[in-house]
């Protein structure tokens, strides 16, 4: 019986395979990608961290070996008695006081990015943007009080500049994880609100994910983050700003489809810039690179989830069969056509889209 | 006599020998088989969780059932099956151990494990009744408040209950080991085992209150209309999570420290030497034991306690890897220059050290609280603890019950199933979990019933799926073992392993009374003392005399049926008041237990000295 | 030691708590049962200072608390601990009749206690529709109070059943323990409701 061997095998084997098969995960979603201040920080700690752990990993292991073939009993050896050595003062000395100097070094770096994500010195700030964060099952709502401007499930950010996110929750406790750019915080139903922020290096489409359990369709609680530059940036302000929620769309269908949403559906839903209500603010629908989410922007997704939101996202609190799927489709068509503003549009998505 | 009874009579007999055994050898039975069987449960609820990740936007389970399977996994293995199977062994050792011939208290100990069962009842009764909790293991207020059903009220009684058991019997060993050492055995010559069973139980009867209240306060929220977490009533949600992690932190050392015990008495006797660096292997031991309690914030950076507690909490568990490391050292070193044999205990044993370096390497990492904002709730985190809590807890059980089963049942379990069942659960341990790390790194949050195509998660998870299934095998392998041993395998002697401390003194099974005569400790392992002088056993203390030992009762049953009974009544009160017929019926039968108990004197009975010398004659205690 | 000799010793040592074997194990289980309920209430006391502003524009401790009854009902209870310490006294010296008078008057001064807050809770519901339910601080204020108040209620029925139980046959090696370990219990109750008086009371009138 080798088991070392085999151990050691094993363990280099999945580590191989690992890298081979999955890279480092996907752009604009990978923690091990970052494309924004917070997350490279973090990855540097990351590396850190696990340079030092090798590091007492590989001395652990060579001890192991060596003591495992060395001092297996070999044939006839059945009667030796080894000597009973109780410990030695030295040795023992020198394994602890070297995991504490090197632990002292991860420490330092470990505090120092603590604080310096928990920064929150420049958001008083004339020129600095704030975006609430509302976490709803199974939605996010983002409202930008000083743009007066309210969007939910795709917030847009500008790049090159921090946005503190004041993040809260409407029901349960959920988790705002953005990995490509910042980390993660809990968004607290009541008094607990958290502050982070954002700073995106480059222009693109990122993932977000709830990372806190929120219930059934916990998984389904995806959102994008869009990062364009300032210029695109004060672009989309304005456009989000001049939005005519009652704009009559072109089509017949569309038109007959605005008044079935009216009627309908604005008792949870909102065009336009009201802040958080019940539902998701549909402001800019069709430029939305998911549906609720997770499905793809097509007809007729959407008029499968108008008439049965359950099915895509268990336990949601949209009802069911509010209209029938006639009318869905008229509501679908008018919905499509809500494009308030095309900015972001141009950024070429990656690998992960369909 | 009970025993006696048992051998006279039937089936019938037995069992009601088992239900009013307070003999801590029994228990350890009953504790091995009901521990066993919810760790089969688990195992099954990890199984479907692992189908239903086999592939992207799998349907294999619906949400809300996903939900409930991974908390009921989560629950049941916490305290369902890691803490039973623990309380399994330390019944089975520690009086041996400590050269005691029962616990400090026989009774409480038989209540500890009927509470312990029927609040695992509880808990697993609610699959039946229109589904189980479903808000994790950890059971976050509001998610959990506001979850309909009444999923959620099973946890909270059947938690309580098995909770209460778990308290009691952490009082009851360390009593036992205080008061009831044989002369001799001072408190640095304790085997390792009991002492991390004495730091151990230390640190339940600290950390279960923090749960007791934290559940009484769900409880309250949930049935009789308290507002601890209700916002708008000015609740406060992180209430909960303080005082579950207050005690969910020393939970995990609860886990770990007795098997890091096990471990430290294997790795002596099959290396044949005495451990190296005993005395630094208690200071490290009571060392995690002291920081446990300083650190439950960890598991709370991302919910926004300021970077000032945050550094304080992530420092505070860096140090923890100081005395681990420590422990990890002092194996290796125990081993150099050993005649290492390598038996299916010392196999586990073995595995168990790169294991849970890994293990506690990745918690140090989670330690540093910035980066926690990436990893927390991600599968970074679920590798990091099936590492601690599979690669620590669970080998060392498997470890630990290859290592003591000739002493629970007279009988080696079987050497070649044992290292066959070996190979499979290991390779499919690291399948299962190292590549959960980069998984969550790559973006995949902890507790998600599905992933989504595309997001680059395919490949790691079928991995994972394909090594929880060689797991499943490996534990197959190992039930068949236990099987195949009872009925093939012949009986061995008191020592089979050239032991090295008090257990291994007497004949296994041991009599029901442990030592004829209390035995006189002259060192560190008691018997490699007596066998490096060339004696056979041990220098008895006291001339051969009557025995004390407890009675037997079935009270502990019925106070535990009666809370259990009171549990549904409290439950389902909140639909219909009737049930606080239940409730009061419940209430009724434990106290009504409780009080014959204190009213009606119980002192034990003898067990004569002709008795015994009739066993000596019989070969008993050599 | 014989049954006989635990039940009907010859001579009773000056420790009876102690003297056995049992006795030590009851004696030092109690510590370590008593450092369990530390950390209960010290949760509970977390709990209620955590909540302890979150009335939901309800009714403030302020606004509620009268310092008098309180006031009295300390007294009743530290006074309850010194009558325990007698009987404990009492025991010692192996005078079971003497033990039997101060415990009962224990017990009156612990249920006189008990009326009192009955008679508080139920004020505060009728006068202040101040109920369980109110507002999160009315929670937690009931709770950590009526946790107290339950173990009051569970010593009494404690001391009240060893008292009945042992009337007949007097003090020996068996039932000393008892006696002794249910008079601790006493004591941490008081010192409990020290805690309450003050962070509740004290500190709720005057913050």
């Amino acid at each position: 019986m080798r088991g070392w061997m085999g151990k050691f095998r094993t363990l280099a084997l999945f580590g191989a395979l690992t890298l081979i098969l999955s890279g480092c995960g996907v752009d604009n979603l990978s923690a091990l990608k970052p494309k924004g201040y917070g997350a490279e920080l973090l990855l540097d700690l990351m590396m850190i961290s696990i340079a030092i752990m090798i590091f007492v990993f590989v001395i652990v292991m060579a001890i192991y070996a060596f003591v495992l073939i060395r001092y297996r009993q070999k044939k006839g050896q059945e009667h030796v008695i080894p000597k009973q050595t109780e410990g030695n003062k030295a040795l023992e000395v020198i394994w602890t006081v070297i995991p504490i100097i090197l632990l002292l070094v991860l420490a330092v770096p470990t505090v120092q990015a603590t604080f310096d994500l928990a920064d929150q010195s420049s958001q008083e700030d004339e020129s600095a943007m704030t975006i609430e964060v509302t976490g709803n099952q199974y939605w996010w709502h983002f409202n930008y009080p000083k743009e007066e401007i309210a969007i939910s499930q795709e917030m847009y950010i500008p790049t090159g500049e921090r946005v503190y996110l004041n993040l809260k929750s409407s029901d349960v406790i959920h988790s705002f994880w953005l990995p490509s750019i910042a980390g993660k915080m809990d968004t607290n139903p009541g008094e607990n609100m958290n502050t982070m922020y954002l700073e995106a290096y480059e222009e693109g489409v990122y993932w977000g994910h709830c990372a806190e359990l929120c219930g059934p369709s916990h998984s389904l609680m995806d959102f994008r983050v869009v990062a364009v530059s300032p210029d695109k940036f004060e672009q989309w302000k304005e456009d989000m700003q001049n939005v005519d929620p009652e704009a009559t769309p072109e089509t017949t269908q569309a038109q007959e489809g605005q008044e079935l949403f009216n009627n309908n559906c604005m008792s949870c839903h909102a065009i336009g810039g009201s802040s958080a209500g019940v539902g998701p603010n549909l402001t800019n629908f069709g430029n939305r690179e998911k549906l609720a989410g997770i499905m793809e922007p097509s007809k007729e997704n959407l008029v499968d989830w108008i008439v049965n939101p359950d099915e895509f996202k268990p336990g949601n609190n949209m009802p069911a069969n509010i209209v029938g799927e006639e009318e869905a489709s008229k509501i679908a068509d008018y919905l499509l056509q809500l494009k308030h503003s095309d900015v972001g549009n141009d950024i070429p998505t990656k690998n992960t889209d369909k | 006599m009970s025993t006696t009874a048992a051998q006279k009579g039937g089936l019938g007999a037995a069992i009601w020998d088992y239900l009013t055994t307070v003999d801590h050898k029994k228990i350890a039975h009953l504790y091995l088989v009901a521990g066993g069987l919810f760790f089969l449960i688990g195992g099954l609820e990890a199984m479907l969780i692992r189908i239903q990740l086999m592939k992207p936007d799998n349907n294999f389970l619906a949400a809300g059932l996903y939900n409930e399977m991974i908390t009921m996994h989560g629950t049941t293995m916490i305290f369902l099956a890691a803490m039973p199977l623990i309380f399994a062994l330390m019944n089975a050792v520690v009086p041996l151990q400590i050269g005691a011939r029962d616990v400090a208290f026989p009774f409480l100990n038989s209540l500890g494990f009927w509470l312990f069962l029927f609040g695992g009842l509880m808990l697993n009764v609610s699959w039946f009744t229109g589904g189980a909790p479903d808000a994790g293991w950890t059971n976050y207020a509001p998610l959990s408040t506001t979850s309909p059903g009444h999923g959620v009220d099973y946890y909270v009684m059947g938690l309580q209950i098995s909770g209460a058991g778990t308290l009691i019997g952490g009082i009851n060993f360390l009593v036992t080991i205080v008061n009831m050492r044989a002369p001799g055995m001072t408190y640095m010559r304790m085997p390792l085992f009991t002492w991390s069973t004495f730091v151990t139980s230390t640190l339940i009867l600290f950390a279960f209150p923090a749960l007791t209240v934290g559940l009484f306060l769900m409880m309250f929220d949930r049935m009789f209309g308290a507002a601890f977490f209700d916002v708008a009533k000015g609740g406060n949600v992180i209430i909960w999570e303080h005082l579950f992690w207050i005690f969910g932190h020393p939970e995990v050392y609860i886990l770990i420290l007795p098997l890091f015990g096990a471990f430290s008495d294997i790795f002596s006797t099959f290396s044949k030497k005495r451990l190296f660096g005993y005395s630094a292997m208690v200071f490290a031991t009571v060392l995690i034991g002291f920081l446990g309690f300083m650190v439950w914030a960890h598991h709370m950076f991302t919910v926004g306690m300021g970077p000032i507690a945050n550094s304080i909490f992530a420092v505070a568990t860096m140090a923890i890897a100081v005395p681990t490391g420590i422990k990890i050292f002092n194996w290796l070193f125990t081993m150099w220059g050993g005649q290492i044999r390598m038996t299916s205990a010392m196999l586990w044993s073995v595995a168990f050290i790169p294991s849970f370096t890994i293990g506690g390497m990745t918690g140090v990492m989670l330690a540093a609280a910035a980066a926690d904002f990436q990893y927390h709730d991600t599968y970074f985190v679920v590798g990091h603890f099936h590492y601690v809590i599979v690669g620590g807890v669970v080998f060392g059980i498997f470890a630990a019950l290859h290592y003591w089963w000739p002493k629970m049942f007279g009988k080696v379990l079987n050497e070649k199933l044992g290292k066959l069942a070996f190979w499979p659960f290991f390779i499919g341990f690291h399948l299962t979990f190292f590549i959960q790390h980069f998984l969550g790194l790559m973006g995949m949050p902890r507790r998600y019933w599905v992933f989504l195509e595309g997001q680059g998660l395919e490949a790691g998870n079928m991995i994972s799926t394909i090594g929880a299934f060689l797991m499943a095998i490996g534990s197959v392998i190992f039930l068949i073992n236990v099987v195949y041993t009872a009925v093939k395998e012949k009986k061995v002697s008191g020592d089979p392993w050239d032991g090295r401390t008090l257990e291994w003194t007497m004949p296994s099974p041991p009599p029901h009374y442990n030592f004829v005569q209390t035995p006189l400790v002259r060192g560190l392992d008691p018997l490699w003392v007596e066998k490096t002088e060339g004696k056979e056993g041990m220098t008895p203390a006291e001339p051969l005399g009557d025995i004390h030992m407890p009675n037997a009762s079935i009270l502990p049953f019925t106070m535990s049926l009666g809370l259990f009974i009171a549990g549904f009544g409290f439950i389902y009160q909140t639909d219909d008041k009737t049930w606080l017929v239940a409730a009061v019926v419940g209430m009724a039968i434990t106290l009504g237990s409780m009080l014959i108990r204190s009213l009606k004197d119980d002192l034990g009975h003898h067990i004569h000295k002709e008795e015994l010398e009739e066993d000596i004659k019989k070969g008993v205690g050599k | 030691m014989s049954h006989e000799d635990v039940l009907n010793p010859k001579h009773m040592p000056h420790d009876p708590e102690k003297a056995t074997l049992e006795g030590k194990n009851k004696f030092l289980a109690f510590w370590f049962f008593l450092g369990g309920e530390t950390v209960l209430f010290a949760s509970l006391f977390g709990t209620y200072i955590a909540l302890n502003g979150s009335t939901a524009g309800e009714n403030t401790p302020e606004h509620l608390f009268g310092l008098e009854l309180v006031f009295l009902m300390t007294m009743m209870l530290l006074t309850s601990s010194l009558t325990s310490v007698y009987a404990m006294y009492h025991m010692k010296n192996h005078d079971f009749r003497k033990m039997q008078t101060w415990l009962a008057i224990t017990v009156l001064l612990g249920l006189a206690f008990l009326g009192c807050e009955i008679y508080e809770f139920l004020h505060y519901v009728h006068e202040y529709e101040f109920t369980f339910g109110s507002s999160a601080f009315a929670s937690a204020f009931y709770t950590l109070v009526g946790f107290h108040g339950g173990h009051v209620l569970f010593g009494l029925s404690w001391i009240v059943a060893l008292m009945i139980r042992n009337q007949k046959r007097g003090l020996n090696l068996y039932n000393a323990p008892k006696f002794y370990v249910a008079s601790l219990y006493w004591h941490f109750i008081d010192v409990v409701w020290v805690f309450i008086f003050t962070v509740v009371y004290l500190m709720g009138k005057v913050g």
